[in-house]
C-alpha cells in the first residue's frame, strides 16, 4: 500500500526539456513526506504525478510508473483516481466550487457527485470537517472565510471523498502565518489520526519541520536530498539547493558560528 | 438514482435543508423560469405596446409583493447605456421617419423614431426586468438543485451557477485591481477621459487572471470527482407544489398560444 513514483520522467505538452527526470518516490499511508526545492524545481509537476492528473487531466508525456496501491494512474480515470489520491492547490478560491450556499454543501459536492446516498453524504461531510477541525464553519458562505479557513475548507472538501493519500502543492503559501499555523495543525491531526499519507509541497520548512517524517528536495526535476525530515532540513546542501532551512536549524548554525554552546536544552525550548 | 427530498434524511443541516420561504420567493424555481419566459415572449410577440407595458406591470407588482423594487431598481440602471443607445439611435436614425420634432443641424429626431425607441426600451426593460426578477427571488444553489431535478446534466448546471456567481467574484476581483492599480498611481476617479485611459490596466488583470485560473479549477474540478459517472446526489429538493405546476403549465400554455396566435396573424 503506497504511492510509488519509479524512473518517473515527465514532460509537459509542447516543452521541449522534461518538468521531472528520473524520479523515485514512495509514500505511505500515515506517513508525510515533505517536498521542497527552488522555484521551476519540479515541486508543482511531481504533485501533479503523483496525483495522477498528469498526463491524465493535462496532458504531457509520462515515461516511468506512477502506482497508487498498486494501480497505475494512466490505467485510472479522474474520478477513480480522487477517490484514492486527493490534491489541494495553493489557492483555496480556486479550489471551492463556487456554486454552494454553505460550507457543508461544499464540502459534499465531491460526496455528491459519486452519487452516494444523502445519508453517507452527511456523514461524510461531518468526518471531513471534524477531521480537519473546522465543524463550526458548516453553515458558513464559502466565498466570505478567511484564507485560512478557505484553504481547510478545500482541504475538507478533497478529504470527504476518503482518499487514502493526499498531495498538496504549497497550501499554505498565500496564507499568514494564523492561517498556515490553522493548516499545518490540521495536516498534522490528519496524518495522525486518520492513517492518510500526504505529499506535501511547502516552502516554509518550519511547517515541514513540525509534520513531515521525510524531505524529498527537488533540484530540477530531480531528487537532490531524500531523507529522515530532521537530517534532511539540516543538511548543508539545503541552502545550495535553493531552500531555506527552519529557523531553529538557522538559530543553531549562528550560535555556533558565535562560537557559543548549543544544547540540547536549548533546542528543546525552541521546539 | 432516486431524488430523496432532503428534509426526510436525519443529520441535515437545517441551514441545507431549508426551503425558501416568502411571496414569488416559495414558488418553485421551474416555475419562475417558465412565467420569466412567458414574460419575455410576450414582451416581445404582442403588438404595440400592450405586451411590453402589461409585462412591466406584473413583474413591478410583483417585484413589489415580494419586497424586491429596490433590486430590480438597480438592474433597471444598469440597462441605462443600452437603454440610451437605443432611444438616440431610433429617434434620430429610423429608417423612413419623416415627421420631424426639431430641426438640429442635420440631424432631425422624429417623432416615429422616439415612440418607436420607446416602446423598443418598454420591451428591453420587461426582458430585463422578468429574468431580474426571478434571479432576485431565487437562491442560486435552489435553482441548479431543481435543473438538475429535471435531468440537467451535471456540466450544464455547472456552467449555469459557475456563470451566475461570477459575476459578484468579477466585481469584487474589479474592486481589488482598482485598489492595486491606485496604489500604483493610476488615476481612477475623475474626469470620463481619465476613467476611460484605466480601463485597460483594470480589464486586462481582470480577464487575464480570470481565464489563467481556469486550469487550476479544471484540476480542483476532477480532484473533486466532477466527472464521475451518473446522477449527482441532491441535498435539498425545491418545494413544486401542485400550485407551483399548474402555474408552470399554465405559463406554457400561454406562451405557446402567444406564438401561435401572432404566427397566424390573430395577435395583429
Amino acid at each position: 500500500m503506497a504511492i510509488e513514483l519509479s524512473g518517473v520522467r515527465y514532460r509537459y505538452a509542447g516543452a521541449s526539456a522534461p518538468a521531472l527526470a528520473a524520479i523515485d518516490l514512495r509514500l505511505e499511508p500515515g506517513r508525510v513526506v515533505g517536498v521542497a526545492g527552488a522555484n521551476e524545481s519540479g515541486k508543482s509537476t511531481l504533485c501533479l504525478v503523483a496525483a495522477g492528473l498528469a498526463p491524465g487531466v493535462i496532458g504531457g508525456r509520462l515515461d516511468g510508473s506512477v502506482r497508487i496501491d498498486g494501480l497505475e494512474t494512466r490505467a485510472m480515470r479522474p474520478h477513480e483516481l480522487a477517490q484514492h489520491c486527493g490534491l489541494l492547490f495553493q489557492n483555496a478560491a480556486t479550489q471551492l466550487s463556487n456554486t454552494t450556499a454553505t460550507v457543508f454543501e461544499e464540502v459534499a459536492f465531491g460526496p455528491c457527485n459519486l452519487g452516494l446516498p444523502v445519508a453517507e453524504v452527511v456523514e461524510r461531510v461531518w468526518w471531513a470537517l471534524r477531521a480537519v477541525g473546522v465543524g463550526d464553519l458548516a453553515p458558513r458562505d464559502p466565498a466570505r472565510l478567511s484564507g485560512g479557513q478557505g484553504q481547510l475548507v478545500a482541504l475538507a472538501s478533497v478529504l470527504a471523498l476518503r482518499p487514502r493519500y493526499l498531495v498538496l502543492d504549497e497550501p499554505t503559501s498565500e496564507l499568514d502565518p494564523a492561517g498556515t499555523r490553522l493548516v499545518a495543525e490540521a495536516l498534522a491531526r490528519i496524518a495522525r489520526e486518520t492513517g492518510v499519507g500526504i505529499l506535501l509541497v511547502e516552502h516554509k520548512t518550519d511547517v515541514l519541520a513540525q509534520i513531515a517524517d521525510e524531505v524529498v528536495v527537488l533540484d530540477r526535476g530531480t531528487v537532490g536530498l531524500w531523507g529522515p525530515a530532521a537530517a534532511g532540513l539540516a543538511d548543508p546542501r539545503l541552502v545550495e539547493l535553493g531552500v531555506e532551512p527552519p529557523a531553529a536549524v538557522r538559530l543553531e548554525r549562528a550560535v555556533r558560528a558565535s562560537g557559543l554552546e548549543w544544547s540540547a536544552a536549548l533546542a528543546e525550548a525552541i521546539e | 438514482m432516486t431524488v430523496v427530498p432532503a428534509a426526510a434524511e436525519p443529520g441535515l443541516p437545517d441551514y441545507v435543508a431549508r426551503q425558501p420561504s416568502g411571496f414569488y420567493r416559495s414558488i418553485n424555481p421551474g416555475t419562475k423560469l417558465a412565467v420569466a419566459a412567458l414574460e419575455v415572449v410576450a414582451a416581445f410577440v404582442v403588438p404595440g405596446w400592450v405586451g411590453p407595458l402589461l409585462v412591466l406591470a406584473v413583474v413591478l407588482a410583483t417585484a413589489a409583493a415580494a419586497r424586491r423594487l429596490r433590486g430590480l431598481g438597480t438592474i433597471a440602471l444598469a440597462t441605462t447605456p443600452i437603454v440610451g443607445s437605443i432611444l438616440l439611435i431610433n429617434l434620430f436614425l429610423l429608417p423612413g421617419a419623416s415627421d420631424p420634432i426639431a430641426r438640429l443641424g442635420p440631424l432631425a429626431p422624429t417623432w416615429s423614431g422616439l415612440w418607436f425607441g420607446l416602446q423598443t426600451v418598454a420591451r428591453l426593460m420587461a426582458f430585463s426586468l422578468a429574468i431580474g426578477l426571478v434571479y432576485l427571488t431565487t437562491a442560486v444553489d435552489d435553482l441548479l438543485s431543481d435543473l438538475a431535478r429535471r435531468g440537467l446534466g451535471r456540466r450544464a448546471i455547472f456552467v449555469v451557477g459557475a456563470a451566475v456567481q461570477m459575476v459578484p467574484a468579477t466585481i469584487e476581483r474589479a474592486g481589488e485591481i482598482v485598489e492595486a492599480q491606485r496604489s500604483r498611481g493610476m488615476d481612477t476617479e475623475g474626469r470620463i477621459w481619465r476613467r476611460a485611459r484605466g480601463v485597460l490596466p483594470l480589464a486586462g488583470p481582470v480577464v487575464f487572471g480570470a481565464l489563467t485560473e481556469v486550469e487550476e479549477r479544471t484540476m480542483a474540478l476532477e480532484a473533486r470527482a466532477f466527472s464521475a459517472p451518473g446522477r449527482q446526489t441532491l441535498l435539498r429538493v425545491p418545494a413544486d407544489r401542485a400550485a407551483h405546476r399548474a402555474i408552470r403549465w399554465a405559463a406554457v400554455f400561454a406562451l405557446v398560444a402567444i406564438v401561435v396566435l401572432r404566427a397566424t396573424g390573430r395577435l395583429g
